[in-house]
C-alpha cells in the first residue's frame, strides 16, 4: 500500500491568490519514515492537509493504492496538528473526543502517557503537549496506514519529545505504518527518518 | 462592598425571569376577574382597592392589564420558539448544503427582511383568519430571517474549523457531527436571540391587535385594552391608557435586559468578566 501524490496544485479560495502548491509530488511506503524540510511558507502545511483529504487539490490527485482516498469513514491517512487545541472540540469533554473513532487500545494509552483524569477535562483545562498524546491516541486506530505528523513535537518539553517520537516509531514498525515527519528541527529528522527530503526535491521549480 | 459582577448579572436574569413567569401564570388565573363587569363601580380614578383605576364597564384594569400581559407573554413565548426552529432549520441547512440552496434561502431571508415587519404581519395574521393564531403564525413567519442569518454565518464559520475536519476524517458520520459538534456551539447563540425575540414579539403582538388586525376584541390583550383607552383619553380618563402603556413597556424592557444578560453569560469574550 503506497500514498501517493502526484503534480498537486492548490490555491486557497481568494480571488487572483497565488497558488500555495504547484506541481507538488511525494511517494511514502508503508514502513518508511519519511521527513520533510523547508523553510516557512512553503506549504509543508498545506501538502499534508491534502495528503489527509483535509482539502480538495485543484489539480492532481492523492492515491492509496492507486484508488483517491475514500470520503467516507475512518481515513487510513491521518494528519497529527501542529496545533492540538485546534483538533479537539473546544466544548466536549476529551472522553468524547478521543473516542469519536471508536475504541482505543488502553496500550496505546498506557503508551502515550494518557491519564485517566484528563478525559473529564475539557480542552482549555490541558496543556498543549497533553492534548497531542490524546490526538495521537485517537488517530492510531486499527486502519490506520500513514501518519502525518507536522510539527508534531514542536510543543512538546524535551522528556516528552522523546517519549512520544519513541512510541510512534514502535507503532510504526510494528503496524508497518508510513511516517511523514514535517519539522523545522534537522536533528529531529535525522534521529528518526530513513529519508530526508527538501521542498526542491518534491515541487516543481517555482516560476517567476 | 463590591460584589462579584457574574452574580450580579445572574440575579438580574433570574429576577426578569421569575417576574415575567409570574405575571403569566397570574394572568391565567385573572382570565376570570378581567372580565368581570360591575356598573356600581365603573370609571374609578386609581385607588386602594384599584390601583389602576376602572373602566366604562367597572372591570378591574390591573386585573385586565397583568391577563393581557400574560397573553401576550404566552403568545411571545411560542413565536419567539416557532421562529426559532425556523431560524435553526433554514440556517443550517443554508450553510450545509451546497450554494444554490444557501443562494436560495439568501434571498427568501433578504426579501423578507425587505418588507417592513408590520406589513407583513398584516397580510400573515389577515390570511389565517385573524384571531391568537392569525397573530402568532403572523409574528413567527416574520421574526426568523435575522436570526437564521446568524445560525447561517456560525455554521459557515464552524465548517471551516480545524477539529471539523479533523473529526470528519476519523470516520464520524454526518448526523454525529451536527449532533455533538454543532448544536452545542448553535444552542447559546440560538438561545439568546430566542429571549431578544421576546420583545419585538409581544410589541408586534400588541402593535396589529391595536390596529385592529389580530385578536378579537373580547380578549383581555394589552393591544384591545390600549386602543379602547383612546376613546376615552380625551374624556380625562388618562389611567386606562397610561398603566397598561406602562406596564407593556416594562415587560418588554425585563425581556430585553434579560437577553443581555444571557449573552454576557453565555459568549465566551465576556464570560470572565
Amino acid at each position: 500500500m503506497t500514498l501517493e501524490a502526484k503534480n498537486l496544485t492548490f490555491r486557497y479560495p481568494r480571488r487572483g491568490a497565488a497558488p500555495v502548491l504547484e506541481g507538488v509530488s511525494i511517494t511514502l511506503r508503508p514502513g518508511e519514515r519519511l521527513g520533510l524540510s523547508a523553510p516557512s511558507g512553503r506549504g509543508k502545511t498545506t501538502l499534508c492537509k491534502l495528503l489527509a483529504g483535509w482539502e480538495e487539490p485543484e489539480d492532481g490527485q492523492v492515491l492509496l493504492d492507486g484508488a483517491p482516498l475514500s470520503r467516507r469513514g475512518f481515513c487510513p491517512v491521518q494528519l497529527l496538528w501542529q496545533h492540538p487545541e485546534e483538533a479537539v472540540d473546544p466544548l466536549l469533554k476529551l472522553r468524547v473526543s478521543l473516542y469519536e473513532a471508536g475504541p482505543v487500545d488502553p496500550a496505546v494509552l498506557e503508551g502515550l502517557g494518557v491519564r485517566e483524569e484528563w478525559l473529564e477535562r475539557y480542552p482549555a483545562e490541558l496543556s498543549g503537549g497533553e492534548l497531542q498524546r490524546i490526538c495521537a491516541a485517537r488517530v492510531l486506530g486499527p486502519e490506520l496506514k500513514f501518519l502525518l505528523c507536522d510539527e508534531t513535537s514542536a510543543m512538546l518539553d524535551l522528556i516528552t519529545q522523546a517519549r512520544l517520537w519513541r512510541f510512534l516509531l514502535k507503532q510504526a514498525e510494528e503496524r508497518g505504518l508510513g511516517l511523514l515527519i514535517v519539522s523545522h528541527d534537522a536533528a529531529l529528522l535525522d534521529r528518526v527518518c530513513t529519508r530526508v527530503l527538501t521542498w526542491e526535491e518534491i515541487a516543481a521549480p517555482r516560476r517567476t | 462592598m463590591r460584589t462579584n459582577r457574574r452574580a450580579d448579572t445572574l440575579f438580574l436574569l433570574i429576577f426578569a425571569g421569575i417576574f415575567l413567569s409570574a405575571i403569566a401564570l397570574a394572568g391565567g388565573l385573572l382570565t376570570e376577574p378581567a372580565g368581570a363587569a360591575d356598573f356600581t363601580r365603573k370609571n374609578l380614578p386609581p385607588c386602594l382597592a384599584h390601583p389602576f383605576g376602572t373602566d366604562w364597564m367597572g372591570r378591574d384594569m390591573l386585573a385586565r392589564t397583568v391577563a393581557g400581559l400574560s397573553l401576550s407573554i404566552r403568545v411571545g413565548g411560542l413565536t419567539a420558539l416557532l421562529s426559532g426552529g425556523i431560524a435553526l432549520l433554514l440556517g443550517t441547512v443554508s450553510a450545509a448544503c451546497g450554494p444554490r440552496v444557501d443562494a436560495l434561502v439568501s434571498w427568501v431571508i433578504d426579501l423578507v427582511l425587505g418588507i417592513p415587519h408590520i406589513l407583513l404581519i398584516i397580510l400573515v395574521s389577515l390570511a389565517c383568519g385573524r384571531g391568537v393564531w392569525g397573530v402568532i403564525a403572523g409574528v413567527a413567519l416574520t421574526h426568523w430571517p435575522s436570526l437564521a442569518r446568524l445560525v447561517r454565518g456560525e455554521v459557515l464559520q464552524l465548517k471551516q474549523a480545524t477539529f471539523l475536519r479533523a473529526v470528519r476524517r476519523l470516520g464520524v458520520s454526518r448526523g454525529r457531527v451536527l449532533r455533538t459538534h454543532l448544536l452545542p456551539h448553535l444552542l447559546p447563540q440560538l438561545f439568546t436571540g430566542l429571549i431578544l425575540q421576546f420583545p419585538h414579539a409581544i410589541l408586534h403582538e400588541a402593535g396589529v391587535t391595536f390596529l385592529g388586525f389580530g385578536l378579537s376584541p373580547e380578549r383581555p390583550a394589552i393591544g384591545v385594552i390600549l386602543e379602547e383607552s383612546m376613546g376615552y383619553l380625551a374624556a380625562g380618563r388618562w389611567w386606562l391608557a397610561l398603566f397598561p402603556g406602562l406596564s407593556l413597556v416594562l415587560v418588554v424592557m425585563l425581556f430585553a435586559v434579560a437577553g443581555e444578560r444571557l449573552r454576557l453569560l453565555l459568549a465566551p469574550a465576556s464570560a470572565q468578566e
